[in-house]
């Protein structure tokens, strides 16, 4: 078996999640290399979308913006920010949405907005883009982000996008008709809302890791299920194809790389 | 008609201080020479509105000029922190910055409103989220036919709006190709209009009939800036640079480095660099 951080794990897991029906919104960073991993090993026929307008695109590099030319270069088609958001988010063509985070509370409740007070912010983050949305309008949520005290939170100081809000039905309660977050993949095991409380619970657990890294690295005393299964290791193929478009990524963004980040 | 102008000229009849200004473009063809020649002629009390502030409102916040900025995602894309737009609400440095914060759907929404001339925006937005309690733009607006509850943000109107595209004809018709964001929108919300393009040709031959075009009846001034969406990009003129975008972190990082950047690269600077800057850009890639 060949060795692999805890970050490839992550990224590798999440790709799993996707299959060739999906229709699915990208956030920027992980969830950016997670989709075109997917996309470059077991779902080649994925639909990745990115909110810049962007349809179908096969980026042979990872995007630093959600708007890099290499996306338009290699989409589909190519439409305009309002009838993104309108027609194809919240129109309800988008199967599913995948999302980070800055923060996370137990019901999957997201924050990327303030720590500390919104008026006298501790630190000011970049805010929600189109993730409130984004959580809302797709069919289901995926959220991949490191498993860390600072970022698996008790409560949140701000919610920018509504998860499972305070679990049980509460979206059904708000009139929504989608799923919401239905996994978290982290670099250390895989959460699932459990079915009637909506709380996020250990469902597999990757390989190497321990039940008391989890429970140390979440700030919230985390549940897991009866039977936990362990995350398969990544396969040469996977790993080769993430090392791959990492190394790409990485030279085209120092501006050292022969034309791929041309408009 | 659109005026032929200089880019000093455009900027000078057209951004007063304490205007609404909204410079748009979605990671592509941001109006960054337009934004320097704004910081150049000292406008103050702006309240800039702009989807993705990104690093042209980190300059603009960070000389002073803003008094209010209205947006829905303020971070370098891919890298982290505005750090002047962060020391603006953080420490009110260099002044107080008054914050309107959207999603990009609302954001999205209120620029079609706008461009329709509609009063605001609708959208099923927010559930759950947070904003509507600190923003009292906010509201709520029950659907006549179905009585389902809608989220209501203004119309944006802004003074001037000001783009960067690939190319006019003569007359000051323009063409816009690739991401085109929000562009269009923007411009037809606002009472008037700059557009900095990378060629002014005879004959603008769009691509397709149905080929973003804004006319020059709909567009107040045309300005020939080579260059002039550097470090953003012109999609078939030259690339983004990524590597700009990551540096751009440690320089804005300090309150001395970025003040000493701003002197070198936009006082003590002009129009005519962009188009230098850009071909490094291209070259680079």
């Amino acid at each position: 078996m060949t060795d692999f951080t805890p970050t490839e794990m992550m990224t590798i897991a999440a790709s799993r999640e996707l299959s060739n029906d999906d229709v699915c919104f990208v956030g920027i960073g992980a969830p950016s290399a997670a989709c075109n991993v997917a996309r470059l090993t077991h779902a080649p026929d994925i639909t990745l979308i990115y909110e810049s307008g962007t349809v179908g695109t096969k980026p042979d590099v990872l995007p630093l913006s959600i708007g890099d030319g290499e996306l338009c270069d290699t989409a589909l088609f190519t439409v305009s920010v309002p009838e993104m958001f309108r027609y194809w988010l919240q129109g309800g063509r988008i199967t599913t949405g995948f999302l980070g985070g800055a923060q996370i509370d137990r019901f999957a409740n997201l924050n990327t907005t303030v720590v500390g007070p919104y008026d006298h912010p501790k630190v000011r983050l970049p805010g929600g883009g189109g993730a409130p949305e984004i959580a809302s309008n797709c069919g289901r949520i995926f959220i991949t982000m490191a498993l860390s005290k600072r970022g698996f939170v008790e409560k949140l100081p701000f919610i920018t996008s509504m998860g499972h809000g305070q679990g049980g039905n509460h979206r059904e309660r708000l009139g929504m008709k989608t799923k919401g977050p239905t996994r978290v993949i982290t670099d250390l095991c895989i959460l699932e809302p459990d079915p009637e409380t909506k709380e996020l619970t250990v469902v597999s657990i990757h390989h190497g890791v321990t039940r008391d890294e989890i429970v140390e690295n979440c700030g919230w005393a985390i549940k897991f299920v009866d039977t936990v299964i362990e995350t398969p290791v990544p396969t040469e193929t996977e790993l080769a194809v993430l090392r791959d478009i990492n190394a790409r990524t990485k030279k085209a963004h120092q501006g050292t790389d022969k034309g791929k980040e041309a408009a | 008609m659109a005026c032929i102008l200089s880019l000093a000229e455009a900027v000078a009849e057209n951004v007063k201080d304490g205007d609404t200004v909204a410079m748009e473009g979605f990671t592509h063809l941001i109006p960054y020479a337009a934004g320097h020649e704004v910081i150049r002629q000292g406008r103050k009390d702006l309240f800039l509105v702009r989807m993705t502030p990104d690093i042209l409102y980190d300059q603009l916040i960070g000389v002073g000029a803003a008094r209010g900025m209205k947006f829905s995602w303020g971070g370098n894309p891919g890298v982290g922190s505005l750090h002047r737009f962060r020391d603006a609400v953080e420490n009110q440095w260099p002044r107080p910055l008054e914050i309107e914060e959207h999603s990009h759907a609302a954001m999205a929404n209120a620029y079609e409103a706008g461009a329709a001339n509609l009063p605001f925006a609708m959208l099923r937005g927010y559930i759950g989220a947070d904003l509507p309690k600190v923003n009292p733009n906010i509201r709520q607006v029950a659907c006549p036919f179905t009585g389902e509850v809608l989220a209501a943000v203004p119309a944006i109107r802004p003074d001037v709006t000001i783009i960067h595209a690939q190319r006019a004809d003569r007359k000051g018709n323009v063409l816009l190709e690739g991401i085109v964001g929000v562009q269009k929108e923007a411009v037809l919300a606002a009472k008037r209009s700059i557009v900095t393009v990378e060629e002014i040709v005879d004959e603008l031959n769009p691509p397709s009939p149905n080929s973003v075009v804004l006319p020059t009846w709909a567009v107040t001034a045309v300005v020939h800036v080579p260059g002039g969406a550097f470090p953003s990009y012109a999609h078939g003129y030259y690339p983004r640079s990524n590597a700009f975008y990551i540096a751009w972190d440690e320089i804005a990082r300090d309150r001395e480095t970025f003040t000493a950047w701003i002197k070198e690269n936009v006082l003590d600077a002009k129009p005519e660099d962009f188009a230098r800057h850009a071909a490094k850009s291209a070259k680079a890639a």
